[in-house]
């Protein structure tokens, strides 16, 4: 066989710009800012509701990064694990008594099984070639979002599992009975705050990973697989870890989210929407920086909000004409969204963080 | 195909007598007939995924997007030929069936040939970025279609000649599904025809083995990879068109929903190979009938399970190209 071309023109590196670091650098300072004092800064629940998903975002962005943006390979499971971790909590919650037991245990069931879902559909598929993993990864998903919502008993079905949280983190639950700098100490702030530093601890685990030895070697796998392998690295061990290193990762999200809404579903979690969701943030914010994940998850969080009121605006606007008004139909953003994708795919693909900044060190 | 591969061609008649046992003759005489036309219709919609891999090694996530668009303009032709559908006679069914197939055909055709010039073209060699933009073209596609035809589901009635069984020793074989069957036996016997026989098949099939050195000798591999991209996507709309008859329904979801079936059937029968796709459809659609009629939930399961196997036993595929 051929040896594969690397892959070309993937990883265009922008030219040297300090500027752009700069910008760069306070963008990220401004979200981590935002996002630390959220409840403070914007009060109100839907605001906090969009932190927390943001929060959310971020690790499953980064986490899907380590697979696409370092390791190279496209995998349609992500949202799987997204799922399995916030259905292990939703299962545990709403069987046994809603105690922090029951919610490590449903945590720790959801993770454990995401990470070997993965190294297994690792070890069958990249025997083979990276490519067998994403249609391998694909087909899997639809089994599990099928059995998700047809497993009544287990899962719910198609209706999902609503549940009780541990006492602290319930709305009605109160820390202090006066409110700090004008906001409530309850339950809502309690369960933010977890999110927040759960999800600012698995964002610093995924940049010490890339970061490490391990995170070059994937790079090297992901430039010249040949010569990494020549090199003596095993190329299926190193791939199967990273795939099972994001599962993880990605499951863990799942359980915030869990937490976050007190409630799963198939459509909430697991859904392909929400994949291609994933991948827009990831390819928007630029792959293979962990920080461009971050930005473009924040981004598109932000975006869901307020595009749609913008492709009303412009339907109304056209209203008269009919295969015009038809495209800028509210419900069609994700054509938009989708053209932009590919765009992007074509003239940066270093993406918003990619182009913005030089990755040191690595010329 | 070399000689001594000949285990993987046995995993058909296997399957067939061990699904006997699970259920009654009658059932298993009605259900294996329907899995071997599903399977055939399967492999029209795949055999052009299988050849566009093997010749270019490009993985077109978008293929299922010209099964559906096959489907959705075979329903509109099928909607303005009332006449014909609703026709006592054979003839009459087919030239509508014609019509549909053949517009599907046509029109997917010349849409791989546009899609293989603005959007392949640009990203040869670069795999990721090969599948990112099919996967961004797949979801723009899917919504197009929603654009074009409406979000509401389309419904073919069923060709009045075709629509009743023939009943053999007690099963029932819907006269459709026959058409269905011969039509991609006809297809699998033109295409190892042409590969097997023809100078462009054998092109082809160098092209596949070693593409630079059949440049070197002169060919122009590029412009005979337009061609056979032109073919496979036409090939995706015959089938979409078929399935939409088939099926008696068609939605904007169903070219992704069969992205899934389309990938274990080539993953299965060893990406690149026409051969190895065929009997990775017939065993996709037997496997999904039986299942199907035994615990309805668990189909799309079985089949990936059936994939995982395969994969463990050959991980190339059941007939898998060799490549220099």
């Amino acid at each position: 066989m051929s040896p594969a071309p690397p892959g070309r023109g993937a990883h265009v590196r922008a030219p040297p710009g300090r500027v752009g670091r700069l910008v760069l650098g306070l963008l990220l300072a401004a979200l981590l800012a935002a996002l630390a004092f959220a409840p403070f800064l914007f009060p109100g629940t839907r605001a906090m509701a969009t932190a927390s998903r943001i929060a959310i975002f971020v690790v499953l962005a980064a986490s899907y990064d380590v697979l696409l943006g370092y390791a190279g390979i496209v995998s349609f499971a992500h949202t799987m694990f997204f799922g399995i971790g916030a259905y292990g909590v939703a299962i545990a919650l709403a069987r046994f008594t809603p105690g922090w037991g029951a919610l490590v245990l449903g945590a720790a069931a959801g993770i454990g099984l995401s990470m070997l879902l993965a190294a297994l559909i690792a070890l069958l598929s990249l025997r083979v070639r990276a490519i067998f993993f994403s249609m391998l990864s694909l087909a899997v998903a639809s089994v599990a979002l099928t059995l998700a919502s047809q497993l009544r008993d287990l899962t719910g079905g198609e209706d999902g599992l609503t549940f009780s949280v541990p006492a602290a983190l319930s709305p009605g639950f109160r820390l202090l009975a006066h409110p700090v700098l004008g906001v409530r100490l309850d339950g809502r702030l309690l369960t933010y705050y977890l999110i927040f530093l759960v999800a600012l601890g698995l964002f610093l685990f995924l940049l010490r990973v890339v970061n490490a030895p391990f995170g070059r070697v994937l790079q090297a796998i992901r430039e010249n697989e040949f010569r990494a392998e020549a090199l003596g690295y095993r190329v299926v061990l190193y791939r199967s870890l990273a795939s099972a290193i994001a599962a993880g990762v990605a499951a863990s999200a799942g359980v915030l989210m869990a937490l976050l809404l007190r409630y799963n579903g198939p459509a909430t979690t697991m859904s392909f929407a929400i994949m291609v969701d994933l991948l827009l943030m990831v390819v928007i914010g630029g792959m293979g920086t962990l920080y461009g994940a971050a930005l473009g998850a924040a981004l598109m969080v932000l975006a869901q909000y307020y595009l749609e009121s913008l492709l009303q605006a412009l339907a109304e606007a056209a209203a008269g004409l009919p295969l015009l008004a038809a495209l800028f139909d509210p419900d069609r953003w994700l054509l938009w969204l989708g053209l932009i994708f590919v765009l992007i795919v074509y003239f940066f693909p270093a993406g918003l963080a990619g182009s913005l900044r030089l990755r040191a060190g690595e010329e | 195909m070399r000689a001594g591969d000949t285990a993987p061609i046995l995993a058909v008649p296997l399957l067939l007598l061990a699904a006997l046992p699970a259920m009654g003759f009658a059932d298993w005489l009605t259900l294996s007939a329907s899995g071997l036309a599903m399977g055939m219709l399967l492999f029209l919609m795949a055999s052009g995924l299988t050849l566009i891999f093997g010749l270019m090694d490009v993985l077109n996530f978008t293929h299922g997007a010209f099964v559906g668009f096959g489907a959705f303009i075979a329903a509109s032709v099928w909607a303005r030929l009332p006449g014909l559908v609703a026709a006592p006679g054979l003839a009459a069914n087919l030239l509508a069936l014609a019509a549909a197939g053949g517009a599907a055909a046509l029109v997917c055709g010349g849409l791989g040939l546009a899609f293989e010039r603005v959007v392949i073209r640009r990203v040869y060699g670069a795999h990721l970025r090969q599948i990112l933009i099919t996967v961004g073209a797949m979801i723009v596609a899917e919504q197009m279609s929603v654009v074009i035809w409406g979000p509401d589901a389309l419904t073919l009635a069923k060709p009045a000649s075709l629509a009743s069984s023939f009943i053999v020793a007690g099963g029932a074989v819907e006269k459709f599904r026959l058409v269905a069957a011969a039509l991609g036996l006809a297809a699998f016997a033109a295409l190892r025809l042409v590969l097997a026989r023809t100078r462009i098949g054998l092109v082809v099939r160098a092209g596949v083995e070693d593409r630079e050195m059949v440049e070197a000798l002169g060919y122009r591999v590029r412009r005979l990879f337009v061609f056979v991209f032109a073919v496979g996507t036409a090939l995706a709309g015959l089938g979409g068109a078929m399935w939409a008859v088939y099926a008696g329904t068609v939605t904007a979801g169903l070219g992704g929903e069969l992205t899934v079936l389309l990938f274990t059937v080539v993953v299965i029968g060893g990406l690149g190979s026409v051969s190895g796709s065929f009997l990775g459809a017939l065993l996709v659609g037997l496997i999904t009938n039986y299942v199907g009629f035994l615990a309805p939930k668990l189909a799309l399961l079985a089949n990936v399970a059936l994939m995982a196997g395969v994969l463990l036993w050959r991980p190339r595929g059941l007939l898998p190209l060799v490549r220099t």
